[in-house]
Formats: structure tokens, sequence, C-alpha cells
């Protein structure tokens, strides 16, 4: 029965008919080799100190935790050396991860006095200096490295993230751009959405309630960009008060810090030419 | 693998021949394969409903507890912030410091202060040469920087020279030929 079903994709690929690696998948384990490549050399023992707090004990305070690890055992990245803290050190460390490699935003933080996803950073080879570990700056911190982003989603909301349009197209096919008009959006569509560069603005830390941060400006001149959208209108007039758009002061710390290279600061500087002209 | 295969297609087959006895073999005995063929519905109610209170002010309780990430404290100082904020300061400096002398200028004849321009050129003359290029000097480096950063500001508003290499490279060269201009003012 199991052959009967995929008969025709035999056939059609003319592969064996027995794959017995298939057969014999188990779970995946680490292998020993892997985990300990060289172990003639002589451990490279770095520090890293995390930022802890617990929710469950309120009135304790912050404090920083130091762990120590084998760069040796340890993967290239952050993120291979925290969840390898959380393995095998201390299982109580939280922190938010998924993809592994830049696509999620889950792992955003401040790595060594910068904002980045753990997963795109390597460690710092030289053991002798240490690493600090802490949340996005200026955030409501949940526990840990997790902080609470609520804010930054509301205003991402708020922006209407999506196309807006009253009219259909006269053949009733999809809306279509010219490959200029589609070449607008590069820079800006690549966005995760991590929140690296907004908590990485003093002025989003200061005014972060009714300022909208360079990651959501970029989304929203995604949007003013968009040659399809029609409320292009709209869209300025909302932004058209002290606070959406000017408390950006051209710091620039947004695209320093941007873990996938784009440039929030341009996407505002962008608008604020829109807005002049509105 | 092939094993639960077969047993797929066969209760499928069984179902589709005698489906009442299918009913029944399934009510004894649900096995996983006749549950992911869906002939035991599995109900999963999706939440439609908006929470009826509202979810911010659920935000601010816990915020009372939460304590604020550390900011300023901990951001490796770069050319960016540091920068910014100096181009911050120095503008408060001087427009203060020129509020300050002209109010107390405007009031100097009731109070009995000499700030008329005279008075202050000779006060400054008598000073050593030392002091004279100290306070020259810090003068003007607030100035000469607040100045140039400045042009910096005006020119990344139309969108120019905003990338992350333009922006260090720019913000040093401000730094080096205000210290320069400084310096230059000084010796004056």
């Amino acid at each position: 029965m199991a052959a009967l079903r995929s008969t025709s994709r035999f056939v059609a690929s003319a592969k064996p008919l027995f794959r017995p690696s298939i057969f014999a998948r188990s779970y995946a384990t680490v292998d020993p080799a892997a985990q300990d490549p060289s172990p003639s050399e002589t451990p490279r023992n770095k520090t890293f100190h995390i930022y802890r707090w617990n929710p469950d004990q309120p009135t304790e305070k912050p404090k920083m935790q130091s762990y120590s690890l084998d760069l040796n055992k340890t993967g290239p990245m952050m993120l291979d050396a925290l969840i390898r803290i959380k393995n095998e050190i201390d299982p109580t460390l939280t922190f938010r991860r998924s993809c592994r490699e830049g696509i999620c935003g889950s792992c955003a933080m401040n790595i060594d006095g910068v904002n980045t996803l753990a997963c795109l950073c390597r460690i710092p080879t030289e053991t002798s200096k240490e690493s600090r570990i802490y949340p996005l700056p200026h955030t409501y911190v949940v526990k840990d490295l997790v902080p609470d982003l609520t804010q930054f989603y509301k205003q991402y909301k708020s922006i209407k993230p999506y196309l807006q349009r009253d009219t259909k197209t006269e053949d009733g096919l999809e809306f279509r751009q010219s490959p200029e008009d589609r070449k607008k959006l590069d820079g800006l569509y690549e966005c995760i959405l991590c929140a690296c560069c907004s908590t990485s603005c003093p002025s989003y830390w200061w005014n972060s309630e009714e300022y909208l941060g360079p990651a959501i400006l970029l989304q929203s001149y995604r949007w003013l960009a968009d040659s399809r959208d029609e409320k292009t209108a709209e869209r300025k007039h909302a932004l058209d008060n002290s606070m959406s758009v000017y408390r950006c002061h051209t710091i620039l710390n947004c695209s320093r810090t941007c873990p996938k290279g784009l440039n929030p600061a341009r996407a505002i500087a962008e608008i604020k030419k829109l807005m002049a002209a509105h | 693998m092939i094993s639960q295969k077969v047993a797929q297609q066969s209760l499928r087959r069984l179902a589709v021949q005698q489906p009442y006895a299918m009913r029944w073999s399934l009510m004894n005995s649900a096995s996983p394969a006749a549950v992911a063929m869906g002939r035991f519905m599995q109900t999963r109610q999706a939440a439609t409903n908006s929470k009826t209170s509202d979810p911010t002010k659920i935000l601010a309780q816990q915020r009372l507890n939460r304590p604020v990430s550390p900011h300023l404290s901990i951001y490796r100082p770069q050319i960016t912030w540091i920068g910014s904020s100096l181009h911050r300061i120095t503008g408060f400096a001087l427009s203060g410091a020129l509020y300050l002398y002209a109010t107390a200028y405007l009031a100097s004849p009731f109070l009995g202060l000499h700030l008329e321009s005279a008075s202050v050129a000779a006060a400054f003359a008598a000073l050593p040469i030392a002091a004279k290029v100290l306070v020259k000097g810090f003068m003007a480096l607030p100035f000469t920087y607040h100045c140039m950063n400045g042009v910096r500001h005006l020119v990344w508003d139309l969108g120019r020279g905003i990338t992350n290499q333009q922006v260090i490279k720019s913000g040093w060269t401000v730094v080096g030929l205000s210290v320069l201009s400084a310096l230059t003012l000084a010796f004056l």
C-alpha cells in the first residue's frame, strides 16, 4: 500500500525503490566528535555576565550572573553559548529564540553594549574579554533576557501595516507595479521587527509612549513608498504631529545597530521629506 | 513507517466499503491513524472573540512589578549617540550662556555690574596668556563643534550621507575639524 501511494513519484524520478536511510532515521543526537573537535587543545574559557531578574521574586533587584564556558565546546554564536548555558549549567536562564538564523528576530538583546540578534552575533574569540548580555535597553523586563514588546507591537498595529486600496485594477487581476517601483521597497521589506533599532534609540527610550521609533517608522515608510497603496495621504496625516516622527533627532543608533543591515534612519529622513512636501 | 501506512490505508479502505463497521471499530478503539483521518472529528475552537478586558490594563498592572532594563549606562559609546548628545549639550550651553550674559547685560546698570564691551575687553586683556587661551578655547570648542555638526544634520535632512560608513566618517571628521578650528580660534 505504501508503495502504491508513491508509485507516480518513483516513476517520475526513477529513484531506487528502497531507501533504507529514511527508515533508519532516529532522533537527532549530538555527535560527540563534533561536540569536542579538539580535545587536545587547552580549554578556552570565556566568562559571560548575564542580566537576571525573576518575576517570582519581584522584590529582588535585577543582578548580573556570571557563567564560564569553554569556547572549544561551544558553537560560534552567542545564541549557542546561551543555549549551552541553559542546557548544561543553569536551566532557569530565560531568553527567546526560535530560528537561529536571523529571520525571526526573537533573540534580539544587548550584547557587549550593542543591540543585535544573538544568533547572528559571533562570540568574540578573545577569552580575556568578558561578554555582557542584557535585555533590549529601556524595556520592561518580563524575565531575564525577555523584554515586554507589547507597546512595540501596538505601535506597529497603529500604522496599519497592510495594503490599503479602494479601487481594483482595470483587468481585475493582481495589483502590479513596475520594477522601478518595486525597487523602492528593497531595504524596507526585509525588516523582521526584532526591535533592535527602536530600543537602541535614546529618543525612543524617553518617548516610547508616543514616538513610533525607527522600526515602526521604517515600516511606515514601506507602505508610504508602495506604489500600490492608495492611502498615502491618510498615512501622512496620521504621522503629522510633533511626536510620531519628529522625536527622531537623527541620532542614527538605529542604522548602526540593525542586525539585518537595513537603514531605518534613511527611511525616517525620507518620511520627513515627504511630510515637508505634504 | 511502512506498518503505519499500511494500517492507515486499510482503515481508509474499510471506511469506504463498510462505513458502519468502521464506526463501531473506531468507537471501541480510536487508533491514532483513525484520529488522523478525521473520523473522530477533532474540534478545536479558534479564539475569534476578542478579550473583553482591556489588555493594556493587564500590561499596566504587570509593569508595576517589572524593572526597566538598563540603557544609557550599558550602551556602547559610539560616535552616533555620543556625538548627538554632545550636539545637544553644546547647544544648551551656548544658548544658555548667551541668554545668561544678555540678561546680565540688561540688568547690569541696576546691579552695579560693569558688563559693557569695553570693560569686559579690558578685564580679559589683563588675564595672563595661558588663561586667555584656555578661556577662548573653552568657549570656541562648543561653538565650532555645534556649528559643524549642525551642517551634518542639515545634510541628513536632505536624505544624504546617512549610511553607516558615511556617518562614522563624517562624525570623526567633524570632531577633528572642530578641535582644530577651536585651537585656531584660541590662539588668535
